[in-house]
């Protein structure tokens, strides 16, 4: 199994996971990849590192996709030591096209209502809004929704074969999901409105009256938040049903067959935990749960062959230097140490996945920030099962 | 200015991915073993398990995981009366609570005000002597910090308007809260504790300490390494199994990832001098992790 094997018929794939394993980076190589088989791509990214960026010739990305010019790639090639496992060659895309584009979420909310509104006059009342200034603005929640907003347009426009959303870097992966059901369910507005209205369906619904609830709402928010609310809503008006309707059509999307997701991990203590409970959590909401990649792990280097008197046969290797043997001897119980750790993650995570598809990348030493680091993941990635058992073979050299 | 651990309320930060849970249980478990009653409070839970229950880990050390709408109910029963029993048990009205902007952080932070409290307003509620707060990825970590003054600013009248400043209050009040950021050495994650410091600048916050984590230093030299290089370039072709050249191997990718980091630890020392703190890669299972982190704390800090 391989990325191109997972994706094949898919039209967006959703690289999901929570911070800090490796979503990013893991995007760019699926992009380029997939690129270089001739597909026309576009990767949307929130925040990538700068030398990333700029070994990919992306100084100038914003909000609207912007082609990746191919010539550039080469100047972020640095000459590596030895032959690195996949070259940059690997993956220039012959027939392909990749594109990318970097997230601006209060720009894409600014378009949103730019669009939705029927007037500019109503458009710039909302722009000023308070709420809406908080609301576009706060980090939490809005990068979600813009992201998911900004990949149901770009579907929609057919430029491109496969989409790939790198989400927005979260603590809770889920967050990705939940957080523009949270922003639509404030932006439609309906419980205010049920709230507003005392005979209003849904608070009839609960047997309450409505007053009870608004002096409830004044006494735990404060009046003037309440006003402020209301006047946004107003303002919003009919506008709200749109996006109702976009966060449905959004859902549906992220749902369809033409959809994977990939759930990023990383071989680091907690986030396999971590990965466990977001496979539950994609599977329990009936998403298009298609594979996980596993960063960082690291390879045992001598398996399960015993240590031995390893100090002594280094001692003899490093022609008698016992100081240094027997550091690299302490050095090497504490790789060991960590490849041990790493192994029974992943097969606990196997175990829970069954069917699903793992693909692991190992620790490199340097951090990636340039092609020919993208073309040693790219190796591990789009390699098949034996290419990659080869890969890993020469890691002890 | 107090030591770290004598703070009543220590906010944990950082990249996503950089370890802040097991620095905040690090430092939570350093603490109690000093003495303290201490509970780690993790903001935005990581598992569906959410909820307001303090659980015992060890002896002096708690846990809680903060649920915001738990949070929220518990705010409604001790502070609105019948009322708020009446809310508390309102689908409606926790759906439009939650979906309010900012709200969500706000009884996150109102929760961890709360366990910070000597006198707590919850029913057989100990007081603890230090709260460890496991926050959210640095720019959620930021906006938490930041949303009781700023809902303190846009409610502007109002018990919770009062609330929030008293809140905010006490965020600001250096003898009380301290703020810790974690990195590693790599690019991003520098670059994220380098603006969070100027970030927190700004609001006339600063970090108290900045844990470089999973720190690996220099143990071989440069003519070392290519000794390294020389003994292993003699084992070729290399047998599979062959320790030595593992061993040998795993010598000389050590050395490549200390080259790495060095650059991002050194701007890491020039900005943050003795407040840099640094914890070393670990090899421990999860379970023996946190003793670890809490004994190569002791020397840092």
């Amino acid at each position: 199994m391989n990325v191109p094997e997972l994706l094949a018929g898919r039209r967006i794939c959703v690289c999901a996971g929570s911070g800090g394993v490796g979503k990013t980076t893991t995007s760019a190589v699926i992009g380029l990849g997939m690129a270089a088989r001739g597909l026309r791509v576009c990767v949307i990214t929130i925040d990538p590192a700068r030398r990333l960026a700029t070994a990919l010739g992306l100084n100038e990305l914003s909000n609207e996709p912007r082609r990746v010019d191919v010539a550039r790639w080469r100047t972020g090639l640095t000459p590596g030591t030895g032959d690195p496992p996949g070259t940059a060659a690997d993956v220039e895309p012959a027939a392909g096209e990749l594109w990318a584009m970097m997230l601006d979420p209060k720009q894409t909310f600014d378009d949103l209502i730019d669009a939705a509104a029927p007037t500019v006059e109503r458009a710039a009342a909302i722009k000023a809004n308070g709420i809406y200034r908080q609301l576009s603005s706060a980090v939490a929640g809005s990068q979600e929704f813009t992201a998911v907003s900004k990949l149901y347009e770009l579907a929609q426009s057919d430029r491109f074969d496969l989409l790939v959303l790198d989400t927005p870097p979260a603590r809770n992966a889920l967050d990705f999901l939940e957080a523009p059901q949270r922003l639509t369910g404030f932006l439609d507005g309906r419980a205010l409105q049920a709230l507003a209205r005392p005979t209003g369906l849904g608070v009839r619904l609960l047997g309450v009256g409505a007053a009870p609830l608004l002096s409830g709402l004044k006494r735990i928010t404060g009046l003037d938040l309440v006003s402020d609310i209301t006047t946004f809503l107003g303002l919003l008006g009919p506008m709200a049903e749109t996006f109702g309707h976009r966060a449905r059509a959004v859902e549906a999307l992220l749902r369809s067959p033409e959809t994977a997701f990939l759930l990023i991990a990383s071989a680091q203590a907690g986030s396999i935990d971590e990965a466990v409970w977001f496979a539950e959590s994609l599977e329990r909401r009936q998403l298009p749960f298609s594979g996980v990649i596993v960063n960082r792990f690291h390879h045992d280097l001598v398996g399960p062959t015993p240590l031995g008197d390893l100090e002594a046969a280094l001692t003899a290797a490093l022609g008698g230097d016992t100081d240094l043997a027997v550091r690299v001897a302490e050095t090497m119980a504490a790789y060991h140490a960590l490849a041990v750790r790493d192994d029974a993650e992943l097969d606990r995570l196997r175990t829970r996945l069954g069917e699903v598809p793992l693909l692991a990348v190992p620790q490199f030493d340097a951090e990636i920030t340039d092609v020919s680091g993208l073309a040693r993941i790219h190796a591990y990635l789009f390699g098949s099962e034996a290419e990659r058992a080869a890969l890993i073979a020469t890691l002890t050299a | 200015m107090p030591a770290l651990l004598d703070h009543r309320l220590i906010f944990v930060t950082g990249k996503g991915g950089v370890g802040k849970t097991t620095i905040a249980r690090g430092l939570g478990l350093l603490g109690a073993q000093q003495g303290r009653r201490v509970i780690i409070a993790e903001l935005t839970p990581t598992c569906p398990e959410g909820g307001i229950a303090e659980i015992e880990l060890d002896e002096n050390l708690f846990f809680i995981a903060v649920d915001p709408q738990a949070a929220m109910e518990e705010y409604l029963r001790i502070k609105g009366g019948a009322v708020g029993s009446v809310l508390a048990h309102s689908r409606l009205f926790a759906t439009l609570a939650m979906a309010t902007p900012g709200l969500r952080e706000l009884l996150g932070m109102g929760k961890i005000w709360e366990l910070a409290q000597l006198e707590r307003r919850t029913r057989d509620g100990d007081a603890y002597d230090l709260v460890v707060v496991d926050a959210p990825a640095t720019g959620h970590g930021v906006a938490a910090l930041r949303t009781p003054r700023v809902f303190a600013d846009t409610a502007r009248v109002g018990p919770i308007a009062a609330h929030a400043a008293a809140i905010a209050t006490t965020i600001a009040e250096p003898d009380f809260t301290a703020v810790v950021a974690v990195t590693v050495a790599e690019e991003m994650p520098v670059r994220e504790t380098l603006s969070l410091a100027d970030t927190l600048a700004d609001d006339g916050l600063q970090l108290d300490a900045v844990v470089l984590n999973q720190h690996r230093a220099a143990r071989f030299s440069a003519e070392e390494d290519e000794q390294i290089a020389a003994a292993l370039a003699a084992r070729s072709p290399i047998r599979p199994g062959d320790a030595v050249a593992g061993a040998l191997s795993a010598a000389r990718s050590a050395r490549a990832r200390a080259e790495a980091q060095r650059e991002h630890a050194d701007a890491l020392t020039a900005r943050f001098g003795d407040r840099l703190v640094r914890v070393p890669a670990l090899s421990d299972d999860p379970e023996g992790l946190a003793p670890a982190v809490a004994h190569a704390l002791v020397k840092g800090l």
